[in-house]
């Protein structure tokens, strides 16, 4: 969460953005920036394309047309004398190492153990030594509340443990931005409140989040602002008190009327 | 409604009897015709002198035997590694997305399979008449090296490369739906955590695929053990031509025969046994993906829910 005085610098930048599949156009111009440190929620109806602009952000979708930049860089690609130019997978690795996600569906590694998931990727990728990253996923661990489910399979563990290793994985590698992709739609009602306190301690800690959710009091009570996507544009956007409490526009007053 | 109500009571009284079993009266003629077909077939094994039981001892242990099913045994897993390895890089291939790499693994994959490993055998067997040198150079300009044919693809070479390649055809399927058989959720994670292709393929997703990749490949190893005995064409000394060089010799080609398949028998069923317990070991699934690839894993990953009892 933004301090006031602290002056706002763009960690996600996104100007008209278009994805198609296909024949169909599922973004059709996405205009939106993510200051460092904010928290941002993005509502939308089932099928308006929030996965896919979660998914373009760490370029495992590519962009129809458009441009969108992390952190100051162009996703999937870089500029040398005023040209785009595609990058090699190492590059693409490279930058999404830096940005962390989190699935709907846990996708933690089966065949590994917790420590082992936490610490694939920075052993891996990062090159860390295997001694730190453990201490580093042992930290993070405890910090998820599983302190005690180090040498578990997931198998082994209820849906919100694994989506709270899942976090502490994506986190094990540092990155700058977090994209949660719907983490607690998959969840028992009863386990949604463990991930749920995770991701707002997760977000006083000042990290860029920019979370697909439908619960809308994680929304009012963390979420620095909230954008509505419909129809494969931004329908409404601003702080949460605004669109959540007193929406503008009749679409999302539809929704937020359902929703609730 | 009366009828109703007088079948109700008629089921509700038939509730409290036994089960009447259905009657197999046959089954009692078809004891009786195996029971005296197999009588007939044990006494001519034992009185029938043309079996040769005698020789089938004699020969069981001699050296010219256990040499040849050592030689067996060593040409069954140079060709399943050679098959193995192949494979996988064929399935890789075929899965890379490039039309023109997919297509040469689609085509291989086509070829081998397409025709008999036996003629794939002679092929190799009979590689000089087809080239009777082999060089290594720049096409249409300098050589570099310069091979007599025959003395790089002696018998075992061919016997290997015939075997082998014909097996990376097989396996490369088996691989392919392995690898088809893991979750894409589980490339998506390692990707957005910086992980490169190879990687994500040796670390997650290879590893993954094993459960359904090895027990099919236990299947082709049994099988490749018997198949094998092909390449006595090549005059290879594996189990089988050393029986024939053996018969050859004293004109007991039945005993002799006699004697190989047993072997063959002992050995197929040591690795049943072993494959049994590698099939129950890799059923045992830890992973919830959902198997999206071939017949094969979609049938693997059936028989896993069947044996998990639906308990999730
Ligand atoms: N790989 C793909 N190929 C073709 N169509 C796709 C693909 N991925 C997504 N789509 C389509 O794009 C649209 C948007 O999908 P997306 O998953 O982004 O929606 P969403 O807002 O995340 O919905 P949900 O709330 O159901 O998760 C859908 O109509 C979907 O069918
Ligand atoms: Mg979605």
């Amino acid at each position: 969460m933004t301090t006031v005085n602290e002056a706002k610098v763009p960690m996600v930048v996104a100007e008209n953005v278009h994805k198609s599949f296909g024949h169909i156009e599922v973004l059709k111009g996405i205009d939106l920036t993510v200051s460092k440190g904010e928290v941002m929620t993005l509502l939308g109806p089932s099928g308006s394309g929030k996965s896919t602009f979660l998914r373009l952000i760490n370029h495992l979708e590519t962009m129809t047309s458009g441009r969108l930049a992390v952190d100051g860089k162009y996703v999937g690609y870089k500029e040398i004398n005023g040209r785009l130019h595609e990058l090699r997978e190492r590059e693409v690795a490279e930058r999404r190492s830096e940005i962390g996600m989190v699935f709907q569906r846990f996708n933690l590694f089966p065949h590994m153990n917790v420590v082992e998931n936490v610490i694939e990727a920075p052993v891996g990728v990062k090159r860390e030594k295997r001694t730190v990253a453990r201490d580093r996923a042992m930290t993070l661990l405890e910090r998820v509340g599983l302190q005690d489910k180090t040498h578990a399979y997931p198998a082994q563990l209820s849906g919100g443990q694994q989506q709270r290793v899942a976090i502490a994985r994506a986190l094990a590698m540092e990155p700058k931005l977090m994209l949660f992709d719907e983490p607690t739609s998959a969840l028992d009602p009863e386990l949604v409140g463990e991930v749920l306190d995770v991701m707002k301690d997760l977000a006083s800690t000042g990290i860029t989040m920019i979370v697909v959710t439908h619960e809308m009091g994680f929304a009012k009570e963390v979420a620095d602002s909230v954008v509505f996507i419909d129809g494969g544009v931004v329908v409404e956007a601003g702080p949460p008190e605004q669109v959540l409490v007193n929406p503008q526009h009749p679409r999302t007053q539809g929704f937020i009327s359902k929703v609730l | 409604m009366t009828a109703t109500t007088a079948q109700d009571s008629r089921s509700l009284s038939a509730a409290d009897q036994p089960v009447v079993k259905t009657r197999h009266p046959w089954k009692w003629v078809g004891y009786v015709v195996i029971g005296v077909l197999g009588a007939m077939f044990v006494t001519s094994l034992v009185q029938n002198p043309n079996y040769g039981w005698d020789i089938v001892a004699e020969y069981f242990f001699s050296t010219r035997i256990l040499d040849g099913l050592l030689k067996t045994l060593q040409l069954t897993v140079i060709a399943m590694v050679l098959g193995v390895v192949l494979g996988v890089v064929l399935a890789i291939m075929r899965l890379s997305g490039f039309p023109v790499i997919a297509g040469v693994a689609w085509l291989y994959i086509w070829f081998f399979r397409g025709t008999p490993v036996f003629v794939q055998l002679l092929f190799w067997g009979y590689i000089s008449a087809l080239y009777p040198t082999l060089s290594l150079g720049v096409p249409f300009g300098p050589q570099f090296f310069s091979f007599e044919t025959n003395s790089l693809v002696t018998p075992v070479v061919a016997a290997i490369l015939g075997l082998g390649l014909n097996e990376a055809a097989y396996m490369a399927e088996i691989v392919r739906a392995g690898i088809l058989s893991v979750d894409s959720g589980q490339t998506e994670a390692s990707q957005a955590l910086g992980m490169r292709q190879g990687r994500i393929l040796r670390r997650i997703v290879l590893p993954q695929a094993m459960r359904v990749i090895i027990p099919p490949t236990a299947n082709n190893t049994i099988s490749m053990l018997k198949t094998t005995s092909l390449v006595s064409v090549l005059a290879f000394p594996e189990l089988l031509y050393a029986a024939q060089l053996i018969y050859s010799d004293n004109f007991r080609t039945i005993p002799l025969l006699i004697t190989a398949s047993l072997w063959y028998l002992i050995v197929t069923s040591i690795l049943t046994v072993a494959q049994y317990y590698i099939e129950k070991r890799f059923s045992r699934g830890t992973s919830r993906s959902t198997a999206s690839g071939g017949r094969l894993a979609r049938l693997l990953t059936m028989q896993r829910r069947a044996d998990l009892g639906g308990s999730r």
